[in-house]
């Protein structure tokens, strides 16, 4: 049980774990961020497509249901935020933190309303869950397999395709995109709604498979987590995808270090301990990272000239 | 006419000998309960308050007002706001509306309030307070007893005194039953949101049964949920607190550490309409039957008649004072 190889196993097992959602929405908030929309929303739609995983899975007794439910809850939001900011030219920032509010008072408000149990779901068992899938003990679930696909898939559709070439344009120039004749407004459309897909899908992982059932405020800032991954990485999928693992990885040590005596410190205080990750965010950001350039065109609502 | 005399009957026949009386004390009785921050449906410490309640509702017909924060800072503004509007009596819930409720208390000298959890000393403040400690103390030894490896888990919510206090009693029992037997614990986070976080809650159990625990005490208010059904998935033992737990998982659910908070919520509403209502602080151990351990349906068959015998003996040996177990409150320390 304690030997280095079993110890390493299980520490990547729950790296992974905790990194899943994380991977899944920092991967959604690149393609936004690359179009040139900021997506502070992040949280709310996982939160939200947490809690339609949850009821639909639930109501259905499908886990299958309540993923699809999931996906759903976050396009709607996602196309709202698309309306906002695309359409309407609204704010983005603003737009976003709206989503995180309107997410994290609805799920509450339809969840007593629906099972009437102060904004909880039912507890979910078997095939209302994404089980592991070959290693019970590590909970290898089909998301977190989609989580680790999603990474090639998303540096692939970026750097390697004709769709990712004009995403990134869009996101940098949007001007140039327009005069050659591609429409700005329906790619970035696009790209707000593939971050829907994956902020589902990071959702409905939460919700019915590291969880049984929703329960009010869930996501607990891991949105935000991941928002900060995709500057962390600044902007590329590796490099992301990197960033989610250490946040994963600092959770996974800072849970198997509480209580552990170190040789010659003794016990580390659980303050200290759960501090850790936020620590070390601090010194890697202020030392190691470096300048972060953001998509130029990021955060302005594109006008056509009349 | 003819249908006043019949709910009149009516009422004679619910209420009888003494109606007299409670007509006029129904009339004053507004109950009114502020939850703690794991909201009224944690399957827990905030549930059984509400079971307490609901029983109330059930036998009077008088509605329980209710008000879920969901942050700190609206503990005060909610006593305040049933107090404005003649609630009464009102239950604080929890320990971290001691503050709170110390200063609306003031404001309004002749509401009554109650507060569980926490000691205020004012004449309309009634103070309930548990010796959790006699409690794990039982289900420390149950846990010990049921282990196969001789490493058995506690995961707590917030750190804080009172989940230490949680924390040693059941240290004690598992000591008690078996000295060599090894306990490992988490607290779930350092600020009231570590009460409602169940992911969390999983990954600490799933760290702990890495590590060989297969028995874990949750003592976590909703972050519990997430910890017995983690040990549930894999097949271990859990240990739920406050309510009785046993239902969630029959079958790995070893037993549950009960505190009667549904009681001590249904005696104010009760000693108010009967105007026997005090400002005083109770104290309620295994003597008084404030903290116990479940045994039911759901996990009898867990329990030998080796695990019963010895747990009961130990529970008559605490009532009589023969077995002292330590409050870690007293001094801070578990010793």
């Amino acid at each position: 049980m304690d030997d280095p190889l079993s110890l390493l196993f299980l520490v990547a097992a729950a790296t992974l774990r905790t990194a899943t959602p994380l991977i899944l929405c920092a991967m959604g908030g690149l393609f936004s961020e690359r179009s040139g929309i900021i997506d502070v929303g992040l949280e709310g739609k996982m939160l939200m497509a947490a809690f339609f995983a949850g009821a639909v899975a639930a109501t259905t007794h499908s886990a299958w249901w309540g993923v699809a439910a999931a996906v759903a809850a976050a396009e709607a939001l996602a196309l709202l935020h698309g309306l906002a900011c695309i359409t309407y030219r609204g704010n983005q920032v603003v737009s976003g933190v709206a989503l995180n509010i309107i997410a994290a008072g609805l799920t509450v408000v339809w969840g007593t309303a629906w099972f009437a149990r102060g904004g909880q779901t039912p507890a979910l068992e078997g095939s209302e869950r994404l089980l592991p899938l070959f290693f019970p003990r590590a909970g290898d679930n089909i998301l977190v397999y989609a989580a680790l696909l999603s990474v090639p898939l998303t540096w692939w559709i970026v750097t390697r395709t004709r769709f990712g070439l004009r995403l990134r344009a869009v996101g940098e120039m949007p001007l140039a995109v327009d005069s050659a004749g591609i429409s700005v407004t329906w790619l970035r459309y696009r790209a707000v709604l593939l971050c829907g897909l994956f902020s589902g899908l990071a959702g409905a992982y939460i919700a019915i498979a590291q969880n049984a059932g929703f329960s009010r405020d869930m996501t607990a800032g891991q949105g935000f987590i991941a928002l900060a991954a995709v500057i962390f990485g600044k902007w590329r999928p590796f490099p992301a995808f990197g960033a989610c693992l250490m946040f994963g990885l600092l959770d996974a040590v800072a849970i198997r270090l509480q209580g552990v005596k170190v040789p010659g410190v003794g016990e580390v205080p659980v303050q200290l301990i759960q501090s850790l990750p936020y620590l070390l965010t601090m010194f890697l950001l202020a030392g190691f990272i470096g300048r972060a350039v953001a998509p130029r065109a990021i955060g302005v609502p594109y006008e056509k000239e009349h | 006419m003819k249908g006043w005399i019949l709910s009149l009957l009516a009422l004679v026949a619910v209420t009888g000998p003494n109606m007299a009386g409670v007509a006029e004390a129904q009339t004053t009785v507004k109950p009114a309960i502020v939850y703690a921050n794991g909201g009224k449906f944690d399957k827990s410490f905030n549930e059984g308050v509400s079971n307490g309640a609901q029983k109330f509702t059930k036998e009077t017909g008088i509605a329980v007002a209710d008000f879920e924060p969901s942050n700190e800072t609206q503990f005060e503004q909610a006593l305040r706001r049933f107090a404005q509007r003649g609630q009464d009596p009102i239950i604080a819930v929890g320990f971290s509306q001691a503050v709170a409720l110390e200063k609306v208390a003031k404001e309004f000298p002749n509401t009554h309030f109650t507060i569980i959890d926490s000691v205020v000393k004012l004449p309309n403040v009634q103070s309930v307070v548990f010796r959790e400690h006699e409690g794990s103390f039982l289900v420390g030894i149950l846990a010990a007893m049921a282990s196969k490896t001789g490493k058995v888990g506690f995961v707590g919510g917030m750190d804080i005194p009172l989940v230490r206090k949680f924390q040693c009693g059941y240290e004690q029992g598992i000591k008690y039953a078996n000295p060599n037997a090894e306990l490992i614990s988490n607290m779930t986070g350092t600020t009231p949101a570590a009460w409602n976080d169940p992911g969390r809650g999983a990954e600490l159990a799933k760290g702990q049964i890495d590590r060989g625990v297969d028995v874990i005490y949750a003592a976590a208010g909703s972050t519990g949920i997430g910890i017995l059904q983690a040990v549930k998935d894999r097949g271990k033992l859990g240990i739920g607190v406050d309510s009785n737990q046993n239902h969630l998982h029959p079958g790995n659910m070893l037993t549950s550490m009960l505190k009667r908070v549904d009681v001590a919520a249904y005696n104010s509403f009760k000693a108010m309409q009967a105007g026997t209502w005090k400002g005083d602080v109770s104290v309620l151990g295994l003597k008084e039957g404030g903290v116990d351990w479940a045994l039911d349906q759901y996990n009898e068959k867990l329990i030998t008649p080796e695990m019963k015998a010895k747990v009961e003996a130990a529970k008559a040996d605490i009532i009589s004072g023969k077995i002292v177990v330590v409050d870690y409150m007293s001094n801070n320390a578990c010793k």
